[in-house]
């Protein structure tokens, strides 16, 4: 491709034009680049799409931004009854309904971003089909509006850890980081399915067997620790394992989950970084089928 | 300046049939297809070409048409040509910042106010923040919705809705600047204030490409044309020349401008009537004369027999009553036979828009023969004439070319008009 674009153009059209861009429209072959700085160009875009996304999530809705704690919140107040109370799950000496809902928060994010990613591109076909824009813009912006929905779920936690006595320890400055991993986490899975859900309608089927089926593989309503070495590192291939624990870890004092964070955070970012791949090649059919 | 904005080279589009009839497949056909088809290629049957071969070069300034019949590609060049869609085969350069217009409003949500959208769909046409905020008053002013500004987009009236999207895409500042159908929404008020506003935008040297039907527009905005057929470049030159070939071209592929009867009548036999004008069918430049032809059979002798026509405007109002025998001294007295008659619209009169001809035979003061309502109808285009050189429709059914005088004169010699009420 890259010899086509240096051949074929007259030298004298490329100096008349000066500093103007020019854009060569071409069929792509193969794998293409991920346009990042095109990506950045547009990064207030990226913004409006977010806020958007934020403003009318719970538009129409009776009880508006309660959604976002009522979900983690109810699922907890179920899994402190049966597994808790009832099943007498082991939860690392800590109460139970802080030691899930800890996990909880971060999964719902992880879970909405991917559910709402899914199917952001087919959602959003009205555009998709009249304007020109990188298309990344769309998984990413539905992934961040999420962040919103977390730190209000989040504020819950705080009040929750007041409540049973808990003190975070300094670890508490790594939850950016750990919710970066969630996020990354989310983004690649949703670009991945995104992409496919564009020509497959299939996934919109798959995505809610894949999250439950994903919340019972991550140590939510139960402890890491009922695992031991080296499978607990091996655990550590589910990215969100990495994540529910590293919050664990920095809220409420449990043992660090060293080798599996580094084993989710690189499973994570090789998620991300196919699924943008992945998404970028599939891109150019998203106009002609979505 | 001569410099190319945009050249386009053997450009081409394959789309998949069944990709777009069934609009997605699921996965399960997918691999059925993949395992059927091992190893083969996909046959060509199951693909067409939206565009192939498609070459030409546009200036900067330049101010170009895409016209043609649907299906032709118009559209599919316009997506290809703004990066929405890739190209199968060949390539296009661009030079400079491209804004595309494909549809008004994309992007505007319902449940967000006025203000809200304006930034929002400004930032998907790809303008920066801080630009949206030097436009927002002017913006919100041309599109008149100041009241309304902070209400939800879904409160507002189509009418309000369309004027605030426009004014949004309008205030857009391109070097190039692609436009497909947008000036075929809204009334006849609002489209030719996007008109307007086209014209000026044409006027401030941007390059402009617009696809449209409406051939008034296009003759008065562009000075070339590129008329596609069949998703190949089927002429480009002048754009009189080129709406006048597209005009010529769709006549033959035929449509009723011709309207016959064979009628249970004592008297009257048969009757048929056909439209005849440059380029008929069943658009009709303005500038065309029409001639209405009758033919019909008299089975035995009569007098006052009259064959004529009603013409109605697509709109509802009747503009005139006319029949054969008009200017006859006395009323006319046929023998048995087939007989011809003609009459001719003149050119230069009717105003672009829509129009019926509603057959009519009687004798005269006996009784009604047959009212065929709105047998024919045609479509009458501005293409020059009284106005064409701002690009807007008149208000009207009319648009004659009448004769006007204008000269410099004495300021002593100008009328003095008494009100009366002066002291």
């Amino acid at each position: 491709m890259d010899t086509a674009t240096n051949s074929t153009s007259p030298s004298v059209a490329l100096e008349t034009v000066g500093s103007t861009a020019v854009v060569r429209i071409a069929p792509s072959t193969g794998w293409v680049s991920l346009k990042l700085r095109e990506l950045w160009n547009y990064r207030e875009l990226l913004y409006f799409l977010t806020w958007r996304d934020i403003k009318v999530r719970y538009k129409q809705t009776a009880l508006g931004a309660a959604w976002a704690l009522i979900q983690p919140f109810g699922t907890m107040v179920v899994f402190s009854v049966f597994f808790g109370k009832l099943a007498k799950m082991p939860s690392d000496g800590i109460p139970y309904p802080i030691f899930t809902y800890t996990a909880l928060v971060p999964w719902t994010f992880f879970a909405t971003g991917l559910t709402q990613s899914s199917g952001s591109l087919v959602g959003n076909a009205n555009l998709v089909k009249k304007i020109y824009f990188p298309r990344l813009t769309i998984p990413i912006s539905t992934v961040l509006s999420g962040v919103i929905d977390f730190v209000l779920a989040f504020v819950i936690l705080l009040g929750m850890m007041a409540y049973y006595g808990v003190t975070p320890t300094v670890n508490v400055l790594w939850l950016p980081a750990l919710l970066m991993l969630a996020l990354v986490t989310s983004l690649g899975v949703g670009l991945w399915l995104c992409a496919m859900n564009v020509q497959f309608r299939d996934v919109r089927y798959v995505v809610p067997f894949l999250t439950q089926f994903w919340m019972f593989a991550t140590p939510i309503a139960y402890p890491s620790s009922l695992l031991h070495d080296p499978w607990k590192t091996v655990f550590g291939l589910n990215p969100m394992v990495g994540v529910v624990e590293g919050f664990r870890w920095a809220l409420l004092g449990t043992p660090a989950p060293g080798g599996m964070i580094a084993v989710s955070s690189i499973v994570a970012v090789l998620g991300m970084v196919s699924g943008a791949f992945y998404f970028r090649r599939m891109e150019k059919t998203f106009a002609d089928v979505v | 300046m001569s410099q190319v904005a945009i050249r386009v080279e053997n450009l081409g589009k394959q789309f998949r049939i069944g990709g777009r009839v069934e609009r997605y497949q699921t996965l399960r056909e997918s691999l059925v297809r993949k395992l059927k088809g091992l190893g083969r290629r996909e046959s060509s049957e199951n693909t067409f070409w939206a565009l192939r071969g498609v070459s030409f070069t546009v200036d900067h300034g330049d101010v170009v048409g895409v016209i043609g019949n649907n299906g032709a590609g118009k559209s599919t060049l316009l997506k290809v040509l703004s990066q929405i869609s890739e190209p199968t085969e060949g390539y296009a350069d661009v030079h400079g910042r491209v804004s595309s217009l494909l549809e008004i409003g994309s992007g505007f949500h319902f449940e967000l106010s006025g203000r809200e959208n304006i930034y929002l769909n400004g930032a998907i046409l790809g303008m920066r923040r801080a630009e949206i905020d030097r436009k927002f008053d002017e913006i919100v002013a041309f599109a008149g919705v100041e009241k309304f500004i902070d209400t939800a987009v879904k409160h507002y009236s189509s009418g309000m809705y369309l004027r605030l999207a426009f004014s949004v895409a309008a205030s857009l500042e391109p070097e190039i600047l692609m436009v497909d159908e947008v000036l075929a929404v809204g009334d006849i008020a609002f489209q030719n204030k996007c008109l307007r506003k086209m014209g000026q935008v044409a006027g401030e040297g941007r390059t402009v490409i617009l696809v449209s039907h409406n051939l008034s527009a296009i003759s008065s905005l562009t000075k070339r044309c590129i008329l596609l057929k069949h998703g190949r470049v089927h002429a480009a030159g002048p754009t009189s020349e080129i709406v006048a070939m597209y005009l010529r071209d769709s006549a033959t592929e035929g449509s009723a401008v011709a309207g016959s009867r064979e009628i249970k009548d004592d008297t009257l036999g048969s009757l048929l009537c056909e439209l005849d004008s440059e380029g008929v069918n069943p658009t009709i430049p303005s500038t065309q004369p029409i001639k209405v032809r009758f033919w019909f059979t008299v089975k035995q002798a009569v007098t006052g027999l009259r064959v004529g026509f009603d013409l109605t405007s697509g709109a509802g109002p009747h503009l005139f009553r006319t029949y054969y025998d008009d200017l006859a001294e006395n009323p006319p007295e046929l023998q048995p036979g087939a007989y011809a008659a003609e009459c001719t619209i003149p050119p230069n009169w009717l105003n672009g828009g829509d129009y019926y001809i509603t057959l009519r035979a009687s004798i005269h003061g006996i009784r009604h023969i047959i009212v065929l309502e709105r047998a024919l109808g045609f479509q009458i285009v501005n293409l020059a004439g009284a106005n064409a050189q701002y690009g807007v429709e008149r208000p009207g059914l009319l648009n004659p070319t009448l004769d006007w005088k204008i000269e410099p004169t004495d300021p002593a010699t100008l009328p003095t008009i008494s009100t009366g009420s002066d002291a």
